[in-house]
């Protein structure tokens, strides 16, 4: 049964609003991996819904590509919304 | 509630004392068995599942000793004997649970069978338990509301594998169905009208055990028929456990439970 698929298990917590990524896990499918994902992340009350999607599903950016994608986001202050002046009468900002 | 309060003139309270110890053996004897899977078990996620499981019927065998000592020191007038008195320190021909929690674990899918059938029986005990709420015993029907939703999950987890190994490959649907037919001479006993079981249910304290059955049945047979699998039909059937009288394999299971407490007393970790 080593061949069981890998699975990343998402669990969004009684307060929370998103499903945050808790781990992984072996699961021969889509159902028994939903069930150990409650038996191994949601054992002490964490969970109130889990996602769990097959590893092999999940396109991910190479390091090798860290320079190209990250790197000019450095230097654009401009993206951050620093430059405008709020109106001191205005709340909850 | 105090047992003196909830113990009413109908039922004599040794009756409850040995049907809370016969439902609370089971539930312990199972918890060792489980527990033998740890490290063991195919991967490492089902040793945490059936670790859970284990887990979750520890916790109810602890509830029931516990009512089981405190209803028995109400006609004995000695001090209530506590969980752990009564889990290390009775013999073997005080234990009630049945023959089917106490055989050998044996492979993934004769635990995975039994797992099918306890957990659906102890499925239906549970619910119909927790609906005599208004019974002359709440803390049973107490203990059964809080195990019920716990045991859902444990019936889940064995019909999901059920499904999976008799539907499965050639040799995991011929070791499921060797599983179940393995099983099967353990069903009858815990449908078994005890004396116990049949004075508390005409006091409407608890289900009558062989009014269970049809349920059990119907559930079982659904499962079992979408696995691809056969229900055996068993030529032997055990009997004897709610009386104390039990397979080869219970001495063993409590050698190994009760060897500690037994050879240092009152220690602690």
């Amino acid at each position: 049964m080593s061949d069981w698929p890998l699975w990343e298990v998402f669990v969004r917590g009684k307060r929370g609003l998103n499903h945050t990524h808790a781990g992984s896990l072996h699961a021969p499918d889509a159902q028994m991996a939903l069930r150990n994902a409650r038996d191994l992340y949601t054992r002490r009350g964490e969970g109130v819904s889990i996602w769990v999607v097959p590893a092999a599903a999940i396109t991910a950016s190479s390091p090798d590509e860290r320079d190209s994608f990250f790197d000019p986001a450095g230097d654009k202050v401009y993206r951050h919304p620093t430059f405008y002046d709020v109106p001191e009468d205005v709340e909850y900002l | 509630m105090s047992p003196e309060a909830a113990v009413t003139t109908q039922v004599r309270p040794q009756a409850l004392a040995r049907y809370c110890l016969a439902l609370g053996d089971d539930a312990l004897i199972l918890t060792q068995r489980l527990g033998e899977w740890m490290s063991r078990a195919p991967q490492i996620e089902e040793d945490m599942a059936l670790g859970n499981i284990a887990l979750d019927l520890l916790g109810q065998a602890r509830a029931l000793l516990t009512y089981a000592g405190e209803v028995e020191a109400t006609y004995t007038g000695e001090p209530a004997r506590s969980e752990d008195d009564l889990a290390f320190f009775r013999d073997e021909r005080e234990f009630r649970c049945v023959h089917l929690v106490e055989q050998p674990r044996g492979d993934f899918a004769f635990s995975i069978a039994r797992q099918l059938v306890f957990s659906t029986y102890q499925y239906a005990l549970y619910s119909r338990l927790s609906r005599l709420a208004t019974s002359p015993d709440p803390t049973l029907a107490g203990i059964a509301a809080k195990a019920v939703k716990e045991v859902d999950y444990h019936r889940d987890h064995a019909e999901q594998w059920t499904l999976r190994l008799g539907d499965g490959t050639q040799e995991s649907h011929r070791r499921m169905q060797a599983g179940l037919d393995e099983v099967w001479p353990y069903v009858d006993e815990l449908f078994t009208d005890t004396e116990d079981a049949a004075e508390l249910a005409s006091a409407g304290v608890v289900p009558l055990p062989s009014s269970l059955r049809e349920e059990c049945e119907r559930r079982w047979t659904a499962v079992i028929e979408q696995a691809t699998l056969q229900v055996p039909e068993p030529t032997r059937r055990s009997r004897g456990g709610r009386e104390g009288i039990h397979s080869e394999h219970l001495g063993y299971v409590l050698a190994e439970m009760q060897h500690i407490p037994r050879s240092y007393p009152g220690s602690t970790w």
